[in-house]
């Protein structure tokens, strides 16, 4: 079946919502509005304004009303519009959501789901096109989910809402209208990381928005007789290393493509493991793609140049095998 | 302007009088022997004494039921034991030890317990507010007749979290009992230094919540208080904002000089102590004889060194047990 990303988001929530009364979805516009990215359309009528809950401009607030109702016995899916905007409630995320387990001595769990969008492209400029997945990455007690396929995005959710822990899934703005095939066994874990391409030049790593310009660096690189492998991490916390290993032992080498800045990315922890467990398999230095060190600008043509594309993917592959 | 100290009939039988008496003492007893531990640094980290301010834990637990929610602040140890965690498991906590009642990975200023409702012990000042409109939500969604109380400071009253947390409570018309212990200085800060309205109940009132304000100092003001609100919010008529005024009497942590009060006005708000205002006026009306207080006063003591012990004795959690709890296994 042919879908959007945004569809598979909004098929996710609805079988949530229709299958458990505990879970509940709250954040701005997600009712009346239908959901900044329309991925909750319908539901306010479907479900009622108890279960789609319109939030004030309180992101503080609401996502600590999110971890209280779920330590309360609910399942909450709680919508945050944009990462920049997260930032606002990051107190209640990291000194509450994450440590509440371990501070208490394992007496509370939050069975927590936070989704955000996240990233640039859409000449958004400085206040709405950041990554900071890597924040969200660098805590323990949270899981940390990116969904970069059509699969992933019907996928993903089911699993989250069933862990007791706080889960945190960062959807790219720039994938709502990804158009693709729903695979028949969308079902699938949130643990691992996949492997999208099959190949044994070189390791392309990468996940979110980033996954469909890894993809097509690919295609490109096949197109010169490369055949490059592309790993889509799914999973920023905690991070799949085996998968990586396996596909570096293939390999041998590897380009980390990140939307985030390049200092202190995601991509430099990915860099660390692969030099931690597989410094011997490598023929070449590990490479990296990353976003310019700048507030992503609005003008179009700055704002590319900010951020990793196919042809800066393809360059670094092309120097990490000496072509 | 410091009012007189509390005074005035007790409108309760001998029974539950002696048993709120009972329970500020057991506080008081135990966090004196907090204080000792400190310099001998069997407690460390930062330690939030209550000493002055219990009518305000004792009142307004004696007021909630054990289906309702607490959230507490990281001076919490009253609210803490009043709630019925026992003192070997608070003791415990404090020493750092695996039998305390957040298997020593939180001490002083986190105390949990599952089992009496009791959701910490937040050192995040307003943090706990948002945490407490969650649980009223729950409540309210799944019919639960439940009051979540959340204690506070005046100082989280500056926080956007404050601010936030009544206006969703109100909004929703959630069952959240908003109990601020103004005790006048949110660490060294004075209300009237950090504050342009310093009239707390005008502020939550800008949010349609209703509110009142009472002595802090007395527990009879505060348990009658605290009956109202938590009738209120159970009856399903929405939040609930209730000052209480009170003082501390020891410094904010253990590494404070105290150079920003007077020490005449700590004087005189202790002429004003919960204790022995409360233990007078009983003695007044015949409630209590001083054979009775010594009686009340030796149980406390004695459960305070039962306390101590049974840390002292209690293991150390094993190092490899280190990363448990990060995640549910």
């Amino acid at each position: 079946m042919k879908m959007t990303y945004r569809e598979a988001v909004r098929q996710a929530m609805h079988e949530a919502l229709a299958a458990d009364p505990r879970v509940f979805l709250m954040g701005e516009d997600v009712g009346k509005y239908g959901g900044t990215y329309a991925c909750s359309k319908g539901f306010l009528e479907e479900f009622g304004p108890e279960r789609i809950r319109d939030t004030p401009l309180s992101e503080l607030g609401f996502v600590g009303a999110g971890i209280g109702a779920a330590l309360g016995g609910l399942r909450p899916i709680v919508e945050v519009m944009t990462v920049n905007f997260s930032l606002l409630a990051l107190d209640q995320i990291v000194n509450t959501a994450a440590a509440l387990r371990h501070m208490s001595g394992g007496q509370f769990s939050v069975p927590l789901v936070l989704r955000m969008a996240t990233g640039a492209g859409r000449q958004l400029a400085a206040q709405h096109s950041h990554s900071l997945e890597n924040w969200y990455a660098h805590i323990p007690g949270i899981r940390v989910l990116a969904p970069a396929t059509i699969g992933d995005a019907r996928g993903m959710l089911g699993p989250a809402l069933a862990d007791p822990d706080p889960v945190v899934i960062f959807e790219h703005a720039q994938l709502y209208n990804l158009e693709g095939e729903l695979p028949a066994d969308w079902r699938c874990d949130i643990a691992s990381a996949a492997v999208r391409r099959e190949g044994t030049d070189v390791s392309l790593i990468t996940y979110g928005g980033s996954l469909p310009k890894a993809l097509a660096a690919a295609e490109q690189l096949a197109a010169e007789g490369i055949a490059a492998e592309v790993i889509d991490l799914r999973v920023l916390r905690p991070l799949d290393t085996a998968t990586l290993a396996a596909s570096l032992r293939k390999t041998h080498k590897a380009v980390v493509v990140d939307e985030g800045w390049k200092s202190g990315s995601l991509a430099a922890e990915v860099m660390a493991c692969i030099v931690e467990q597989c410094f011997f398999d490598l023929d070449a230095p590990v490479a990296r793609v990353c976003s310019e060190e700048v507030p992503i600008p609005y003008a179009k043509h700055m704002e590319e140049a900010a951020l990793p594309q196919v042809p800066k993917i393809v360059a670094a592959a092309k120097q990490v095998i000496g072509k | 302007m410091i009012a007189p100290p509390p005074a005035g009939p007790v409108p309760w039988d001998k029974g539950f009088a002696q048993k709120l008496l009972a329970d500020m003492l057991r506080i008081r007893r135990m966090e004196e022997k907090c204080a000792e531990l400190y310099g001998a640094q069997k407690i460390r980290g930062f330690l939030h004494l209550y000493i002055g301010e219990e009518a305000c834990a004792v009142g307004a637990m004696h007021a909630l039921t054990a289906d309702d929610n607490i959230v507490a602040t990281y001076r919490e140890h009253g609210h803490a034991l009043v709630r019925g965690v026992s003192m070997n498991a608070i003791m415990a906590e404090m020493f750092g030890k695996s039998a305390g009642c957040s298997r020593g990975r939180g001490g002083s200023m986190h105390l949990f317990d599952a089992a009496t409702r009791f959701y910490g012990g937040n050192a995040i000042v307003g943090g706990g507010l948002p945490l407490a409109v969650g649980f009223a939500l729950a409540d309210k969604l799944q019919g639960r007749r439940a009051v979540t109380a959340c204690f506070f400071g005046e100082g989280a009253m500056a926080e956007g979290a404050f601010h936030e947390s009544m206006n969703l409570a109100a909004l929703w018309q959630l069952p959240v009992l908003f109990c601020c212990e103004n005790n006048l200085y949110a660490m060294g800060t004075a209300l009237a230094r950090s504050e342009a309205q310093t009239d707390l109940c005008a502020k939550a009132a800008s949010y349609a919540v209703p509110t009142l304000k009472a002595d802090g100092m007395d527990i009879v003001a505060v348990h009658e208080a605290m009956k109202l609100a938590a009738a209120h919010v159970r009856d399903g008529l929405g939040p609930f904002f209730l000052e209480l005024q009170t003082y501390r009497f020891r410094a904010h942590s253990m590494f404070d000089p105290e150079l920003y009060r007077d020490k005449a006005e700590v004087e005189e708000w202790k002429a004003r102590g919960p204790l022995h205002t409360f233990s007078a006026r009983l003695k007044a009306e015949e409630k209590l004889t001083e054979e009775e207080f010594l009686a009340f006063d030796a149980r406390a003591n004695a459960e305070v060194q039962a306390a101590v012990d049974f840390a002292e004795a209690a293991p150390w959690e094993p190092v490899e047990d280190l990363l448990k709890d990060v995640h549910t296994p």
